[in-house]
Parts: structure tokens; sequence; C-alpha cells
């Protein structure tokens, strides 16, 4: 009788568990790319189209639930070294970081402009075509509804703290493709630091700009 | 031959804007800009893009902006959907063309569908019943076929094309019968002024975003349209790879 109890008790913890686990949907190591990418997806337009303050287009707050909900799965620092291709190198470590953070700020503000004209959209996700030992996948989504479609692929890489996504596609174009010509260009022009200076004047223009909507 | 003569003079029109505008603007890139493999043109396609750019700015956008004041947003949305269904039918077309007949069947299925359901294409029932909506063009279809895309080229009013857009888009305005047969010419002039209108409303917010994001905007233009191409010939295909443009990182 009494291991019967315990085993109840251990049952009822582990579903507790589990079922705490498929509400709560917060993605840890072990979660699936094609997983994550959802999971992270559904929590920010949910979060969204809850917020009539995000879609009045009050940048801070959104700026601040990308911080949140979606910059820890993504690695910046890849997708920048990415972007910089041969530069990187000459970069000093201290210009790397800068760069990443100056570039990850762009992005964060491009992508929350974007969020910010979520209104009554869905996504559609694609089965992931990958093999169970790959260490890279593309998880592809489409988002619906307001003009035409919208193809938006993530780029993930597994790490030791699970999977990041590290490059995007916004309607067949690789973000890190884009940047590249577009920083080697900066870079010839006006060396790295050139290019740190233009990432800081932009992000700063842009913090300070007038919300769109 | 009737489509052959009006072709040929549609390609006179063509060369000849360009030629006007290379004239405009003499030919030289910024310092320090690394030539592009893809774009052996750049220092012609460059005054082009900043006219174009000029007359976006001042011309188009400003339109647009009104055409956003004046109607409601349902309304826009009527306008958008309507445009969309008739493109579809050429969606349809260009589809069995590429030897896609299940595409084809979808896009058929959504012109069915919107025009009668959807109130002759103002609402679009097909997407939310499960019909996929694709576009397709004469520049995907000769893609498809295996023509070479050519060298980059910016095009006046028409934007990001190459070579072998260039010929997609002069026989896309060439196949346009639906719309060169109406009349009168002002019912026609007037529903081309807001068809287009209604194709730069489809990208206002999202045009904002690209100038904050663009460090030089017209390599961004540039590169992204070159990627964005051969993703959209590579679409729907079995043999479709994910588009992986190959990383060499010697960092790792």
């Amino acid at each position: 009788m009494k291991s019967f109890n315990k085993f109840t008790q251990c049952l009822v913890t582990a579903v507790l568990f589990i079922s705490g686990g498929v509400f709560a949907q917060i993605p840890d190591q072990a979660t699936a790319p094609d997983a994550l990418i959802k999971m992270v997806v559904t929590d920010v337009m949910a979060s969204v189209k809850a917020d009539p303050d995000i879609q009045k287009g009050n940048i801070p707050k959104i700026v601040e639930l990308v911080e949140k909900k979606i910059v820890p799965y993504t690695d910046m620092r890849r997708t920048t070294e990415m972007a910089m291709g041969p530069n990187w190198k000459k970069a000093t470590p201290e210009q790397q970081s800068q760069l990443v953070m100056e570039f990850k700020n762009l992005l964060i503000r491009t992508y929350s402009g974007a969020l910010s004209q979520l209104r009554d959209q869905t996504v559609q996700f694609k089965s992931l075509r990958a093999a169970p030992d790959d260490k890279e996948v593309v998880v592809k989504t489409v988002v619906l509804g307001r003009g035409d479609p919208v193809p938006l692929d993530y780029r993930l890489e597994k790490t030791d703290k699970g999977w990041k996504v590290y490059d995007m596609n916004i309607m067949g174009v690789w973000l890190v493709e884009a940047y590249r010509n577009q920083f080697s260009n900066q870079i010839s022009q006006n060396g790295i630091e050139g290019l740190v200076k233009f990432l800081q004047d932009r992000n700063k223009q842009l913090a300070t700009a007038k919300p769109a909507n | 031959m009737n489509l052959l003569v009006g072709l040929t003079s549609k390609v006179k029109r063509l060369s000849i804007l360009c030629l006007a505008a290379l004239m405009m603007g003499c030919a030289s890139l910024p310092a320090g800009v690394e030539p592009s493999p893809h774009d052996p043109w750049e220092s012609f396609n460059r005054p082009i893009f900043e006219f174009n750019e000029v007359l976006d700015a001042y011309v188009l956008k400003p339109v647009v902006a009104g055409y956003r004041f004046v109607l409601p947003e349902f309304v826009r949305e009527g306008i958008y959907n309507f445009f969309s269904n008739y493109n579809d039918i050429y969606t349809a077309l260009q589809n069995m063309l590429q030897g896609k007949p299940d595409f084809a069947f979808n896009d058929l299925m959504r012109v069915v569908v919107n025009t009668t359901f959807g109130l002759g294409g103002l609402i679009d029932m097909a997407t939310p019943g499960g019909l996929e909506k694709h576009k397709e063009d004469w520049g995907q279809t000769f893609g498809v076929w295996g023509v070479p895309a050519g060298p980059y080229v910016v095009l006046p009013f028409f934007g990001p094309s190459n070579v072998r857009d260039t010929f997609g888009t002069v026989a896309d305005l060439e196949s346009d019968y639906f719309f060169k047969y109406i009349n009168p010419v002002g019912l026609r002039n007037s529903l081309t002024g807001l068809r287009v209108v209604n194709s730069r409303n489809t990208y206002y917010e999202a045009g904002d975003l690209l100038d904050g994001a663009a460090i030089d905007k017209y390599s961004f233009m540039r590169d992204a349209y070159i990627q964005r191409r051969q993703y959209q010939i590579n679409e729907g295909r079995d043999d479709e790879e994910p588009t992986m443009p190959p990383y060499q990182n010697p960092y790792e």
C-alpha cells in the first residue's frame, strides 16, 4: 500500500512537471530547433497581440520584449562574424565586441519595427527537413495575412547551450549575405573604426526617431 | 505578329529611358566600393537607382501616403485582393509553363474561389481555406527554363532587375491582355495608376524599415534582389535544397 502511494505521488509529480513544461513552453537546451522556433514565435506573437502599446509602435517596449524573448536564443557574435567575413580577424577584440553590440542593436531595432506592424497575421510552420545528427538546420516558416505571404526562415546551429539562431531569411534574402558587401564596402572606405562609428550613429539616430505609426 | 511589334516598340522605349537615365548621372562609383561580380554595370546602375529613389521620395511615396490617409484599411485591402486575384491567373499560367501543374491547379482554384465567394476578388477566401498564394512572372519562368540572370540592372521606374528579368518585365507587360484591352483609355490609365499605388502600398512600412537597416541602400537592395530571385526560381522544386549560401568561415 505504502509503495503504491509513493508510486502515485511520483506519477502526479511527473504529470505536473510535464504539463508545466508544456504550458509554460520555455525552450531549454534539449529543445529541437523547429520546436524552439515555434515556441519563441508563438510566444512573441501572443505578447505583441496582447499589448496595445506595442501595436501603437512603442519601440522601447518592443525592444525590451525582443531582448527578453528572442535574443537569448540567438548567437549574434556568430552573425556578426559571418557578416564581417575576412575583416573579422582584422578587428581588435574590443572592436569585435563593439561591432557585435551595435549590429545587434541595429537588427533589434529593425525587427522591433516589423513586430509593431503585426496585427492579424498567422505563422505557418513547415516541417523540418534535417537528419537527427545535423549540427546546422534551417527552420522554414511563412507569415500569412495582409498582403503577400512572407517566407521567413531561420538558420540555427547546435551549441552546448542548445540551438541558437544566427541567420534569418526574409522573403528569400539571407541577412548575413545582405550585409556582407555593405560591411566590406564601409570598411574599405572608412576602416573598421568607420563601420563601428557608422553603426553607432545610425543606432542613435534610430533611437531618437519618431515611431512610424 | 502584333505581339512582336508591340514587344519591340516597348523594348525601344525602355532602352531610350535607360539611355536618358545614363546621361543624367555621370558614371562613377563612390570611393572604396568594391565591384561586385554580379554588377559590372554598377557605375550606370547607381545613377538610375538614385533617380528612382528621388522619384519615390517626391512622387510615389507622398501619393501612397495620401492614399492611406483617404481610404480606410478594409478598402485598401479589397483593392489589394482584387489585383492579387487578377495576378493569380498569370501565376497559374506561369506555373504551368514552369512544369508545376500542382501549383498551377492550386492557383487556378484560388481564382475560382476568390472570384465567386470572394466577390470578384475583393476578399481573399482561398488563403484561409488552405490554398497557398504564389507569385510567378516571366523572369522566374525564364529562370526555371535555365536562362541565366546576366548582370544586375537597375531599370528606371521599375527598379532592381537583371538582363533576364528585364526581358521578363517586358513580357509581363506585353502579356497583360486583360488590362491592355480595357476601354476607354481613361479607365485603363486610372486602373494602372491604382495598381502602381497599390503595389507601392504593400511595402510602405517595410520601405522605412529598410532605410533604417541599410548601410548602403544600393548594394543592400542589389544583394537582396539577386538572392531573392534565385530563391523564387528554386521555390517549389522537388530538388529544392535549402538555399544556403556557401559559408566559408575560416575563424573556427
